[in-house]
């Protein structure tokens, strides 16, 4: 456990957490996600690139949407899709620090191991 | 010492920790079984824990607090569920309040604990973590944030790097 009530650095609100996680838990909105990340795309041009319906793909977009990874656009007749750079930001930190809190303790760990060696230390 | 992989489940919630450690198994026990050692690891050198009780067995507890650069405290408990020395060690690890008593308000996370003697010498030392819930884990490093700070951001999350090319 380390540190509470200090420093909560731009986080996502927690259901905002459990949605981007339950969004980025499945291939074709990985896929999707990383598509319209590098560009903007409509959902027909889309639904085009993968083995379902139409409307199964604007499911997928509406999920990312609700996770905030993506935003849509209505131009005229086509719906336009892009990926949300700054929620993936914040996604990926979130492991990111759970992971960096662990490789933290393993050097220490190893540096007391290593003193040990040389006998540098108690 | 090193660490040799780190896999992180979005899906099951889990992260899962090998680290080679150049140690005999029953050394690395120390590290968990010993208070004195283990305060010199879990928090970091901004948050030095400090063990209060330590009772090692199998619903055992143990507790500790953490002390930031202020003087602030953060008070912290395991709960043991099953420990098998020196191979294994399962626990539940949660907060406290100021007084040292669970704050079951608080998400807790279960782990799992193993050393095992390796074949050229020294322990693979792998410890998974089970998160309750995305918004605990979400939690949790809203609080680790000093220390999670230093992670390396990626340009692409580290949580899509496994699957990025599959259409």
């Amino acid at each position: 456990m380390l540190t509470y009530n200090l420093m909560v650095v731009d986080h996502l609100p927690n259901v905002q957490a459990d949605r981007v996680f339950h969004a980025l838990a499945d291939a074709t909105r990985r896929d999707i996600l990383l598509r319209t990340l590098e560009g903007q795309h409509n959902v027909s041009a889309l639904a085009r690139r993968y083995p379902m319906s139409f409307a199964a793909v604007q499911k997928h977009v509406a999920v990312l949407e609700g996770a905030g990874l993506v935003t849509k656009q209505r131009k005229g007749r086509e719906q336009l899709v892009r990926g949300n750079v700054e929620t993936m930001r914040k996604a990926g930190r979130l492991l990111e620090q759970l992971e960096a809190v662990w490789k933290g303790r393993i050097d220490r760990i190893g540096e007391m191991l290593a003193d040990e060696h040389t006998g540098a230390n108690p | 010492m090193t660490v040799t992989s780190i896999r992180k489940d979005p899906e099951a919630l889990t992260m899962t920790i090998n680290a080679e450690l150049d140690a005999t198994v029953e050394r690395a026990w120390q590290l968990w079984a010993d208070p004195r050692q283990l305060e010199r690891w879990w928090g970091p050198p901004t948050y030095p824990a400090t063990v209060v009780d330590h009772d090692l067995t199998a619903g055992g507890r143990v507790t500790y607090f953490m002390t930031g650069p202020d003087g602030d405290k953060s008070h912290g408990w395991w709960q043991v569920l099953a420990v098998e020395p020196p191979n294994r060690l399962e626990l539940k690890d949660g907060f406290a309040d100021d007084g040292g008593t669970p704050n079951d308000a608080m998400p807790t996370t279960t782990m799992v604990v193993t050393l095992t003697e390796r074949d050229r010498g020294g322990s693979l030392m792998t410890i998974e973590s089970q998160f309750p819930s995305l918004p605990a884990m979400e939690q949790l490093v809203s609080m680790g944030m000093e220390e999670g700070i230093t992670a390396a951001l990626g340009q692409i999350p580290g949580i899509l790097a496994d699957d990025i090319t599959t259409p």
